[in-house]
This record gives C-alpha cells, structure tokens and sequence, in this order.
C-alpha cells in the first residue's frame, strides 16, 4: 500500500510508477501503468471509452485511493469534468471561488472569469448558462486555485463543435499564461494534436503510444504537418485514417 | 391542408399594456364570478325560509356574527391561542425534524439508528394517539402542541431526508476536490440542495399542523378556535361554528402563501419555469 506524495514545490512534475487498480478484484483497469508529466507540460490522454482514462485521472485527484503503485503530484490540483458541476444554488462567481473565504474572493472571481471571458455572467444563476458559459466557469473554478498540475476529462465532449473550438483556443491561451502541467483526457486526436505537448494512448489499463507533438505553436486546425501524427494515433486507437 | 402552425407575438408597447391589464382584471372578476353568485344564492335561501338557520346560517349573520365576535375580543383571543399552539407545534416539529433529517441524511449508521424507527411510526395515523396524549400530558397545552408537532415532524423529516439523500453526488465529490471541509460541505452543498424538498415538507407541515389543531381544539379545550365552534354546537350557533371554519380557511390559505413566498425567494436560482412547484 502507497499513498500519494503531495509536495509544495510548484514545480514538481507528477510521477505515477506502476499504479495497478482494479474494481472487486475483477481484471486491472489500469495495469502497472508507468506515466511522468515534467512541470508545465501538457499531455493529452487518449483511449477507447472504458480504457481507464477516467480512472486514472480520478486517482490523480484523489478521488480514487491508491491500492498498488505509487503517485506523486503537485499539492495544487484542479480537476474540469464533462460536466460542469457547478451548484446551481450559487451565483457563477461564487461558484468560482466556492470553499475560499477571505475578503479578496470577489475581485479574484472577477479577474478569472475576466480571463475565460464570462465576466458579463459573474452574477447570473448557473442554470442560466449555455453549455459553452458552464463549462468556461468550470475552467475559471480551476484556474483560481493557481493549479500547478491541472486536469481536464474530456471538458469539450458535450459541447458542440463551434463552441469546442472556441474553448480548446481558450484552453490554449490560459495554459500559455498559467504555466501549470495539464493531463487532458479526450477521444478527439485533432484537439489533442491542437494542445498538447505530448499524446499518450491508453489501452488495456497501460500506455502502448507516447509520442511528442512537436509542431510549432500557435498550431491551427488541420495543419498538414498533422497527418503523419493523425494516422499514428489513430492506429493506435484501432481506427484506420484513410 | 396545410401542417404549418404559426407563432407570433409582438412587443407590447404601454398603450396596449394597459388594455391587456383592464383585460387581465375582467378575467379575475369572471373567476369570482361564480362563488359570489353561491353566496347569494345561500343568502335568499336562508332570507326565504327554504334552509333553516338551525343548519347553517346566512352570509349576512355570518358576517354580523364574526364583526360581534371580533369587537367583543372573542375571537382575536381565540385565534390568538390557536396561533400560537400551531406556532409551537410547527417550530416544535422543525427543529425536530429537521435535526433527525441531518443525523439519518449525513450519516450511515444515523440513517440506521433515526430511519427505521420512524418509517414505523409514520404508518400509525396521529389522530389515533390523541386519548394516549390525553393519558399522558393532561388537558393543558402541552398535548395540543404535542400533537400539532407529532403531525408536523414527518413531512418535514421524510422530505428533508430524501432531499439531502437525492444530491447529486457529483457535486459532493466536487466540493471534495475544490478541498471543502465537511462543514463547509454541508453548508454549501447539502442544505441549499435540500432546501426545495424541505419546503415542500413545510407546505405539507403547516397543513397538517392545522388538521391536528382542529381536532386537540375540539376534543378538549377551553380557549382556541376549535374550542369556540364546539361550544357554539351546544347553543345550535351555526353561524359562529361557521366563522370559525371561515376562519380555519383563511389561515390555511395565509400559510400556504407564506411558504410560497418563502419558496420563490429562497428558490431564485431555479429556472422560471419550476419556481413554486415543488409540490
Ligand atoms: N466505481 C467503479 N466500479 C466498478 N467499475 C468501475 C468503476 N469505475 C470505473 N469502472 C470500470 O473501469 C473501466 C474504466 O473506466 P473509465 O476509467 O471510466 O474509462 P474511460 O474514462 O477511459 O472511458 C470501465 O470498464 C468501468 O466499467
Ligand atoms: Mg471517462
């Protein structure tokens, strides 16, 4: 039994060696899985729906123990799931800085929701929201908390496409600015291509492709140097490019 | 044949807002319409000797009668220990139900030590323990607002309960990665995501606290409304006992739009659409 290591140095990559995880003691959704993320890099993570990625991504955030393994992290972690998940009781700026209170909190949310551009909603309800809006204040929660080490589960997969492109630009800019390693889960390879640093494929609970993205940034959609990347991963994930 | 429906609408403008509000008023008065048109009917009953006024009394002694009742001090002071046994009773069954929603809804084993226990008893109808109160508390107040707070727990408790119980945890395991202690969970999570169901427990609780209160009033009392009607019964007064039930009416309806008001305050951030429905 191991536990996860929390170090205060913000520029502590995170570390996960040979984490095993199974559910009552069926077959390992993640299999003696090896994965080091350096500080302020951005790594996409792809695979089949139920290869694993949640859960790995969930014992990154502790919120799954971890049984077999070991994982060491940044203490500052912020987590953007599918769903925006934000307290429909509270104001969209409250709901940013939900769990902090000094006296600097409202002009904090201000600022952040300034940076995902939804400072004209600061005060709405969240029910009110377009998809688009829930999901940029769940990327404003995250960022208040200056995360060294941030986590993204598949944040665009219910939006739709026009609105996607308009937040994986978003996503692009605020990692530019914060710095902050991200581990984006997604089953999208252009966005993966469009993001991150490095695209790493899931597949029966371990890592069978890790390759760098090394195109230059700013990067566009459908960039041909792309191709090359496309076909390989899209390989990996068993689906055949034409 | 044409499938095509047609929706239109157009900005109204303050001219014509104010013939939609002259229209609005005609409907309401339509809706009235009717029961005044009862009422009157009633009153030439009663005037022309075809309903006896030993079984229920005319509209126009009804409304002497209860202006004689309110002049004479006797029922301001009536409805005034009336309100305040119900009162009691209700704030005696909230604070109780909402403290055995928080311990069964919070916690496993509370839920198995609170749960139970009360699942059973809200089968038994209360109205069947009023000569075991009577046994137990005497005649004072205490089992007037006993009962009234016997009534009254179980709506509060059973939809409280199911309120903390149904929030999503998705948000509980949020708050937990946004670091929120247990406190700060309870305060910010569970108890704004329960308010609706606990409510719509209100709702159901005030009126059940008035049911019982007819019923500790009537069966033993010297004061309160129902204690009024009962002796009016004895000197074949229908049109006090009709007061009383007049009375009985509008405090339902009062209450009812109390908790309403206290819903769609409480409940703005719900879309427009559910905002006072949760019944
Ligand atoms: N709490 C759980 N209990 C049992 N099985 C689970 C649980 N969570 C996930 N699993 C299983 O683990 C596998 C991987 O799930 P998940 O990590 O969510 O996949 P992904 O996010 O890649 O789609 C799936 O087969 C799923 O059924
Ligand atoms: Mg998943």
């Amino acid at each position: 039994m191991t536990h996860i290591q929390s170090d205060v140095h913000p520029g502590t990559a995170v570390i996960v060696e040979r984490l095993t995880r199974r559910f009552n003691n069926g077959p390992p959704v993640l299999d003696e899985l090896d994965l080091a993320i350096a500080p302020g890099e951005f790594v996409a993570l792809l695979g089949h729906s139920g290869s694993g990625k949640s859960t790995l991504l969930r014992t990154l955030a502790g919120l799954d123990p971890v049984t077999d393994g070991a994982v060491t992290r940044p203490r500052d972690v912020s987590v953007v799931f599918q769903e925006h998940r934000l307290l429909p009781w509270k104001r969209v700026w409250k709901n940013v800085v939900l769990g902090q209170e000094d006296k600097a909190i409202r002009q904090r949310a201000e600022a952040v929701l300034e940076e995902v551009g939804l400072s004209h909603r600061s005060n709405a309800w969240p029910l009110t929201l377009s998809g688009g809006e829930a999901q940029r204040a769940a990327l404003a929660r995250a960022l208040v908390r200056e995360p060294a080490f941030l986590m993204l589960d598949e944040p665009f997969a219910a939006l739709d496409a026009l609105t996607r492109l308009k937040m994986q630009q978003l996503v692009a800019d605020l990692w530019k600015k914060h710095g902050c390693a991200v581990l984006l889960v997604t089953h999208d390879v252009d966005e993966a291509l469009l993001l991150a640093d490095r695209a790493v494929v899931l597949e029966r609970g371990r890592i069978r492709v890790d390759v760098p993205i090394t195109i230059p940034r700013p990067r566009r959609h459908a960039d041909p140097g792309f191709e090359g990347l496309r076909s390989l991963l899209l390989d990996a994930l068993g689906v055949h490019a034409a | 044949m044409s499938d095509a429906i047609t929706l239109t609408g157009s900005y109204k403008t303050a001219e014509t807002r104010g013939t939609t509000r002259s229209l609005r008023t005609l409907v309401s008065i339509r809706r009235y319409a009717s029961p005044i048109v009862l009422v009157c009917l009633w009153q030439i009953a009663c005037s022309s000797g075809l309903l006896s006024t030993r079984l229920v009394a005319s509209p126009v002694q009804i409304a002497v009668t209860g202006w004689t009742l309110v002049c004479d001090g006797t029922l301001p002071f009536n409805l005034g220990v009336s309100l305040l046994r119900a009162g009691s009773g209700l704030g005696l069954a909230i604070s109780l139900g909402v403290a055995l929603a928080l311990v069964s809804g919070l916690s496993r084993i509370g839920e198995d030590i609170v749960d139970a226990p009360l699942q059973i008893l809200r089968t038994l109808p209360a109205l069947a323990l009023v000569p075991l109160y009577i046994l137990w508390f005497g005649i004072g107040e205490t089992p007037k607002i006993l009962l009234v707070a016997l009534g009254a727990t179980f709506p509060i408790y059973l939809n409280l309960h199911k309120g903390i119980r149904s929030i999503d945890p998705k948000l509980v395991e949020m708050a937990s990665t946004l670091g929120l202690s247990r406190w700060q969970t309870i305060r910010d999570v569970f108890l704004p995501g329960a308010l609706p169901d606990f409510l719509t427990g209100l709702r159901y609780a005030v009126g059940v606290s008035w049911l019982m209160l007819v019923v500790a009033e009537q069966v033993n009392a010297e004061s309160g409304i129902g204690h009024m009607m009962m002796d009016a019964q004895d000197f074949l007064r229908t049109d006090i006992i009709l007061v009383g039930l007049l009375v009985y009416g509008v405090l339902g309806l009062m209450s009812d739009q109390i908790v309403r008001l206290l819903e769609s305050t409480l409940l703005a951030w719900r879309p427009d659409g559910r905002k006072g429905r949760t019944a």
